[in-house]
């Protein structure tokens, strides 16, 4: 799998990033995790990651009380106003290599997450010491932005912060102030089992020089070899299979979710449309599909052989 | 490594009994899968392959594996292992149509087959055997093509896409290609050992001692060539309960004499009768079960009146000592179907320490179960005379590995 929290503490040890350790029970949420790390030690952060219709993918970590809108920062990047959701537990694991609960801008330190994009709140910059999860949420360690800062470069990230609560107007004159920070490479999350992640060779925007990486995070386990393409007529899927045809709809439903409804619960309202929804939806286009087929497949056997 | 174990007698009634055609626990306790799995010489399959399963199909694992309904298997890991390299496989899964009615036990292995079907992107073939149903239940020829239909109704109902997904029945399908592999099998099991498999005797009439090849040969790819034609190396994987094991087991030890894989088996535990005696649900007494013909009213009734409680006989009672959940028939049907884990783990908790009673669980339950049969029965209303052709016939599926 990916980089370790033990790979990663001795990492910022190498580099000489002060850091101080808290090991507590699992925490899948801020608040369980302000349970056992007090508010003494640093800034707690909450930490999404999100994916855009684009298939690229972002980590926001901000101060737990930083506002952040997911349509404000779509529009702000420059995907219109619902172009963002929160990513799939599946990408989690494929592209950041942590559990559910653990999503931290150390994650980048992964080969898998180089196309992803991190962006963090301006307002880290006014703490001492910040929180997060190194890489598990078992543990949680408090430095300093200037020591996350030194562990960023050296894995070759421009640290990048953000006012994530501004509200900059976009517009025709005025152009998506975010959008820089855009991921240059989408990145396929493999359906079937030999697929690499990356699609493209050409290094991410957000990497500045080419630093020695730490420890090359271990070859994925899945061998490029014998590869069925996958990379078929996108529109085409869609219709042929009823989980894309889902998730197209849900996708739909999101976008103008977002753009009609106002107010901070939006996004996990969408959310949880789309958890309760998907698999009763699935099971509708199933059956959707099946009775088309099979009135196809019936007018088939009724069909007239044509004139020679 | 097969072992070929002698059953034994159903009129053994001091140790468990699971066979095809019997499933009873030792002295009307449990049925103790641990001794079964000893026994039968399957694998127990553990987390690191649940695990495994998550990641390859970038996925949450069905309810049924992360619950230990569906605990051993054969070879599992190997049809893992080629699905990595980007050998695929296929599913193979059956029923015997012996009535009209199913309850949620038959549902299992056909909800379990849908997700792998869906996980895995394989196509599935779903052998009725109504030549069987006809054998041993005494049925007319006529009255198990029918049930194997109406049946076919059901599974269809479960999800299962067309594009990816062949049924058939015996009776329509035993021929060509199929039958010269039936007789291959054949060739190669003695009539004693057929006796020691499956309890023969010399009583029992001679259709019954020449059905196990039908069951056997839909693990062999060369039994569907309008399927799979000039792919005799694909592998197949067969979800089932595990009293079907000794079919299968017959099948594996035969495979590699004719030339073919061995199948791999992903096996379930029974799902009990609502009111815990016995080994497994049975058609025969519908206060055992819930039908998906039931109404709501009816699921609420046979939860309340017969669901087996583990709560204490007192309320006060309970509250103190809590309720015995090895027991307690709602929680075990919940942690077959309540799809939520977190609230699942909040019931045995706040259940087995005695603050939540058995009313509200049986509430729970009957929630959960409505909303089941309510979509199935919904699902069930749209399929098709049609459809069911379509799904039937004998036709190439292009886009099965999809």
């Amino acid at each position: 799998m990916g980089f370790s929290k033990d790979q990663l503490l001795s990492q910022l040890q190498e580099l000489e990033i002060d850091y101080s350790k808290y090991e507590h029970p699992p925490v899948l949420t801020v608040e369980e995790q302000a349970k056992y790390v007090s508010s003494s030690e640093g800034a707690l952060s909450k930490n999404l990651f999100f994916k855009d219709k684009k298939h690229r993918y972002y980590i926001i970590s901000a101060m737990v009380d930083t506002k952040v809108d997911m349509k404000v920062l779509s529009q702000r990047l420059g995907l219109g106003k619902g172009g963002i959701r929160m990513a799939p537990e599946e990408a989690l694991a494929e592209l950041l290599q942590v559990s559910l609960g653990c999503v931290t801008p150390f994650a980048v330190v992964n080969e898998s997450a180089r196309d992803v994009s991190l962006l963090l709140d301006q307002k880290f910059k006014n703490q001492t010491r910040c929180i997060f999860h190194p890489l598990s949420n078992n543990v949680s360690i408090s430095l300093s932005t200037s020591g996350l800062d030194k562990f960023l470069q050296s894995v070759g990230r421009d640290p990048v912060y953000v006012d994530l609560e501004a509200n900059p107007v976009v517009g025709k004159d005025q152009p998506p102030d975010l959008a820089v920070y855009v991921p240059f490479n989408s990145v396929v999350i493999p359906e079937l089992p030999n697929n690499t992640p990356s699609a493209q060779a050409s290094p991410p925007k957000n990497v500045s020089a080419e630093k020695t990486k730490p420890v090359a995070s271990p070859k994925p386990s899945k061998s490029p070899g014998n590869v069925k393409s996958v990379v078929q007529n996108s529109g085409l899927s869609v219709f042929k299979n009823p989980e894309k045809f889902v998730e197209e709809i849900l996708d739909k439903t999101s976008e103008l979710l977002f753009s009609e409804v106002k107010g901070e619960n939006v996004e996990a309202l969408a959310e949880t449309l789309r958890k309760r929804l998907t698999s009763e939806f699935t099971h509708l286009a199933v059956m959707y599909k099946n009775t088309a087929y099979s009135e196809g497949f019936y007018a088939g056997t009724q069909c007239q052989p044509k004139r020679p | 490594m097969e072992v070929d174990k002698k059953e034994e007698t159903a009129s053994d009634s001091s140790e468990q009994v699971v066979n095809p055609w019997e499933v009873s626990a030792k002295d009307g306790g449990k049925i103790d899968y641990d001794k079964l799995i000893d026994q039968f010489g399957c694998q127990r399959l553990d987390e690191s392959l649940i695990d495994r399963v998550h990641r390859l199909t970038s996925r949450q694992p069905h309810v049924f594996l992360r619950r230990g309904v569906f605990f051993a298997h054969r070879d599992f890991n190997e049809v893992l292992d080629e699905y990595e390299r980007g050998d695929k496989f296929y599913l193979y899964t059956g029923r015997g149509p012996s009535s009209e009615a199913l309850h949620l036990g038959h549902l299992i292995p056909f909800m379990f087959t849908k997700y792998l079907q869906e996980a895995f992107k394989v196509p599935l073939v779903i052998q009725l055997t109504d030549d069987e149903k006809c054998m041993w239940k005494n049925l007319s020829v006529e009255e198990s093509q029918r049930l194997a239909r109406e049946n076919a109704k059901d599974i269809i109902a479960c999800g299962f896409d067309v594009t990816k997904t062949f049924i058939f029945s015996d009776f329509d399908y035993v021929g060509g290609a199929f039958y010269k592999n039936m007789v291959k099998v054949a060739k190669c099991v003695t009539l004693n050992k057929a006796m020691g498999i499956f309890g023969f005797s010399g009583e029992d009439h001679i259709g019954k001692l020449s059905f196990p090849p039908v069951q056997a040969v839909p693990s062999f790819p060369s039994s569907f060539p309008h399927l799979f034609p000039g792919n005799d190396k694909l592998r197949c994987l067969i979800p089932c309960a595990i009293d079907q094991d000794p079919y299968f087991r017959m099948t594996r030890d035969v495979a590699p004499r004719l030339g073919y894989s061995k199948p791999a088996l992903i096996e379930s535990s029974f799902f009990p009768a609502l009111q815990a005696k016995n080994g497994k649900m049975s058609a025969s007494d519908p206060n055992s079960a819930i039908y998906v013909t039931d109404t709501a009213k009816d699921i609420k009734n046979k939860i309340n009146r017969y669901a087996f409680s583990g709560g204490q006989d007192s309320i006060e009672k309970h509250r103190e000592i809590g309720a015995n959940l090895e027991v307690d028939i709602p929680v075990k049907y919940l942690s077959f179907f309540l799809e939520d884990d977190t609230e699942l783990e909040h019931i045995k908790k706040e259940y087995g320490e005695g603050r939540m009673l058995t009313g509200e669980v049986k509430k729970r339950l009957t929630e959960v179960l409505t909303e089941m049969v309510e979509r199935h029965r919904m699902a069930r209303a749209a399929v098709t005379d049609e459809m069911v052709d379509a799904f039937m016939a004998v036709r190439p599926l292009p886009t099965m590995f999809e």
